[in-house]
């Protein structure tokens, strides 16, 4: 590893941490800066995701069910036991989410490409379900409101600075993953999973493994949202969820580490921007995705990093992660 | 005589047809052998056998005393045999150093790691550049895998195998669909790699001069049959062998 | 417990297991012949709804011939999206990713579209006359309009064995499961024939989506239940696998007609837990050889 490649890196990573730290303080509105927290939420959301997809090849259609576990914990626990229990309800939620995806783990990992992606989407609509008919204990489809964290954790601006904290550790936490000898492995079977095998490891165990770790912090972003929103509602199971992150890092790029990140910057406010004008945002996104998919399938970050190598006549540009 | 592996009475059919048929041979510590055969003879399917992917109908496979059969690919990988194959099998997307990491972390059982990156780990990097070295991609090492001629792609993969440093290496038609000048490197980079790491090397070969120049020993297979097996003078007389070769020619 | 009572689920069951099977065989035709994943099957099933209210009950077309229309037009549509999108990606590394990806797209289009088209509220299409009313047997009614469903189904059932084992296009389909190169030394032209099968299993879901209309209303958004239980179906009967999605439908839809009957709060979980059932005890399908599934 060269320094300079290291330095310019650190730099990014400080500039974000830089424009996210100075929202709060730069924005006028409340209404900002709860933007730039649900960009944060869904960027580790979605990067999270990411690990499955565009690292490892599998593609989850139902990681809203993980997102909704966490949601759930925090927001029953708060509202039906106490705000005390906001980070006793965190852990519970990441401790359910691991329980769950361990077990469905088991059984979705038995199968691969379509039916895998099904099976996922089918378990998550299953939770779904569960979720909306409930009533007694979820609230079915009114959801739960009211959601205040504990003492200074209930100002909006500290709440923010902390999901702030929490985001970006836990970021950088999934990118040194990503670049360990795990993550190494992982790529190796997106590409060949034959010759991993092959070279003497389980194929099975390392994407049971990276299932549950995914899972574990999208079950963490919802449990940030849910403070956050103060509300949540069953639709964060629902299978569109699932498909948002779908769509975040195929505008980003699968292939670069925070190319889901940026997909859910751009998203985000888009849905912000093109939200507020029509009521069929889903066929804007949609077709917008279609042209993605279609015309520039390295998403935004790959195609900009793809022409900054060409105009440098660089041709061997490669891809990390 | 201490067999490193011993395959005994191995039976395996598809439908009717007997592609492994009461197959049994041993192979010795450190020696160098060839199984050779028309196509369709059950060479690979053997080899698949032999490393997990398919199970046998019938036989046993022992490898320093332990039972195969029934286990895992992996689980053999880590017994200690090691397998390259007919269409070479690396890492596409993954630069030519890092395939051969990904085996070396493999080998020495730091894949679950999730913190370190993978590329300061001291031994493994050495044992990435040792074999580079080794194979003469040392110039390579930084290129994408996919980027890499046929050839060099063939040598990856064998690559890949030795980085496991296995104590039995099998190779699937290590010079298979290579031009001549590549063959004639790939024979003399063979056999120097079975010196250089006192391999026990089994190679599944079509490339003649490669068989008879550099196997001690020869097994022919037959549909599915061991039809002769010895030094290679004694194969190249064997009338057998002629005949399996010049009926397929024939018909 | 009641014989009539169980014998009314037990049509009822039948009929709705008619429409998963007819929505179903097309998922499974497309993703045998071609290797394609159509996530979006469903939202042609319900396009087929919109299309069949707009042909009948606004433009005043006799039913029967309106649910031809649109299956036919829904078979257009699937056709020129074959044409224009999925096309661009065949052969693609990751194809697979891809295909659902795009479908998906499709999805959020056609539902987004329908909305504009035909607003948000209900729409359902009447009976056809003559299919009013229930046949009595014993103590037992069932309404005609069920059993002219489950007619169609049969008819189609038959119509795809004597397609699948009588004729060339058919032992090819039946061969090509394997993949769109053998299909290409066949002689075939691939990419015609892609786009044509693709056109005839989104037909076959629109038809389906207009069958089902008159019995349960459609909403935009309808696609994505209706594509989980065709996929419910495939998984316990194997993809690809005609007669296994056959058994599959009507498994899923006897237990969701009693799931019903019985605990109608709870009836949509039923489904998944079948689902969850079969994956554990059956996970390669309740009819399939194991290595279909590795698709």
């Amino acid at each position: 590893m060269d320094l300079p490649r290291r330095y310019k890196f650190g730099l990014l990573w400080t500039a974000g941490l830089l424009v996210f730290a100075l929202v709060p303080l730069l924005m006028t509105s409340r209404y900002q800066m709860n933007l730039a927290g649900h960009i944060l939420v869904w960027g580790l959301f979605a990067v999270s995701f990411n690990m499955l997809w565009g690292v490892t090849g599998m593609l989850s259609f139902g990681q809203a069910l993980y997102y909704g576990i966490g949601a759930y914990s925090v927001g029953l626990l708060v509202t039906r036991v106490g705000a005390a229990w906001f980070f006793p309800a965190l852990g519970i939620g990441l401790a359910t989410a691991a329980l769950i995806s361990l077990l469905v783990g088991l059984l979705v990992i038995r199968m691969t490409g379509v039916y895998f992606t099904m099976l996922t989407l089918a378990f998550a609509q299953l939770a779904y379900q569960v979720t909306l008919k409930w009533r007694d204990l979820t609230g079915g489809d009114d959801g739960i409101q009211g959601i205040i964290p504990p003492g200074l954790l209930a100002d909006k601006t500290f709440y923010y600075y902390v999901v702030l904290a929490v985001v970006f550790f836990s970021i950088w936490v999934l990118k040194r993953m990503a670049y360990s000898p795990f993550g190494l492995v992982l790529r190796c079977i997106q590409q060949n999973p034959e010759r991993v095998r092959f070279i003497g490891r389980s194929v099975r165990m390392n994407q049971l493994r990276i299932y549950v770790i995914s899972s574990l912090f999208a079950a963490a972003a919802g449990a940030l949202m849910a403070g956050m929103d103060s509300s949540i509602h069953p639709d964060m199971l629902y299978w569109t969820t699932s498909g948002e992150v779908i769509l975040m890092s195929v505008l980003g790029g699968i292939n670069r580490f925070f190319g889901p990140f940026i997909g859910a910057i751009v998203l985000i406010l888009l849905e912000d921007v093109i939200g507020a004008k029509t009521e069929f945002w889903p066929i804007v996104i949609g077709s917008v995705i279609l042209v993605i998919v279609i015309l520039f399938p390295r998403g935004v970050v790959g195609e900009a990093q793809h022409l900054w190598s060409r105009f440098r006549g660089d041709s061997s540009q490669r891809s990390p992660a | 005589m201490n067999a490193l592996l011993r395959v005994e009475q191995l039976r395996k059919a598809f439908g009717g047809l007997k592609v492994t048929d009461e197959v049994s041979f041993s192979i010795r510590p450190q020696e160098i052998a060839a199984i050779i055969g028309p196509n369709g003879a059950g060479k690979t399917t053997l080899f698949n056998q032999i490393t997990g992917q398919l199970p046998p109908d019938g036989g046993r496979i022992r490898f320093e005393e332990v039972d195969l059969v029934g286990r895992s690919p992996q689980d053999i990988v880590r017994l200690g045999i090691g397998r390259s194959f007919q269409i070479a099998s690396i890492f596409p997307d993954e630069s030519v150093r890092d395939n051969l990491l990904a085996a070396c972390l493999s080998r020495l059982n730091q894949t679950r790691r999730l913190w370190r990156p993978y590329t300061s780990h001291l031994q493994a990097g050495e044992e990435a550049m040792a074999i580079l070295a080794s194979l003469g991609l040392e110039s390579q090492a930084n290129r994408p895998a996919y980027e890499l001629a046929h050839g060099d792609q063939k040598l990856l993969d064998i690559g890949i195998a030795l980085a496991l440093r296995p104590k039995l290496l099998l190779m699937d038609e290590p010079t298979a669909g290579m031009s001549p000048e590549e063959r004639q490197r790939t024979r003399t980079l063979i056999k120097k790699l079975w010196q250089e790491y006192r391999l026990t090397l089994v190679f599944i070969e079509h490339d003649m001069d490669m068989v008879f120049g550099i196997a001690e020993r020869i097994f022919v297979l037959n549909h599915g049959r061991l039809i002769a097996e010895g030094a290679p003078e004694s194969i190249r007389a064997n009338r057998d062998v002629i005949t399996a070769y010049l009926g397929e020619e024939t018909g | 417990m009641d014989f009539a009572f169980l014998a009314t689920q037990m049509v009822s069951g039948f009929s709705l297991a008619t429409l998963l099977f007819l929505n179903a065989s097309g998922l499974t035709l497309i993703f045998g012949v071609g290797r394609i994943f159509n996530f979006a099957h469903g939202s042609f099933y319900m396009l087929g709804a919109y299309f069949g209210y707009q042909v009948s009950a606004v433009w005043g077309l006799p039913f029967w011939p309106a649910i031809l229309v649109a299956g036919a037009a829904a078979g257009i549509v699937g056709s020129a999206s074959e044409y224009l999108f999925l096309r661009r990606i065949y052969g693609r590394p990751h194809e697979g990713g891809f295909q659902i990806l795009l479908t998906y797209c499709l999805i959020l289009i056609f539902d987004d579209l329908v909305k504009m088209i035909w607003g948000s509220e209900y729409k359902s299409i009447a009976k056809p006359p003559g299919f009013l009313g229930a046949v009595q047997v014993g103590d037992v009614f069932i309404p005609t309009y069920n059993l002219a469903i489950i007619a169609v189904g049969l008819l189609v059932v038959l119509a795809a064995w004597w397609i699948l084992s009588r004729t060339r296009a058919g032992r090819i389909a039946r061969a090509s499961a394997v993949d769109r190169e053998i299909l290409g030394c066949l002689g075939v032209n691939v990419p015609l024939t892609l786009t044509v099968v693709f056109g005839l299993a989104t037909a076959l879901g629109g038809m389906t989506g207009a069958l089902a209309a008159p019995l349960r209303s459609v909403t935009p958004g309808a696609g994505i239940e209706i594509i989980i239980d065709s996929l419910i179906v495939v998984v316990l009967g194997g993809m690809g696998n005609f007669w296994g999605a056959w058994f599959g439908a009507i498994l899923l839809g006897e237990v969701n007609a009693f799931a019903v009957a019985f605990v109608p709060e709870w009836s949509s979980l039923f489904s998944y837990i079948v689902m969850v059932l079969t994956l554990i005890f059956r996970p390669e399908g309740l009819f399939a050889p194991a290595r279909i599934r590795k698709a």
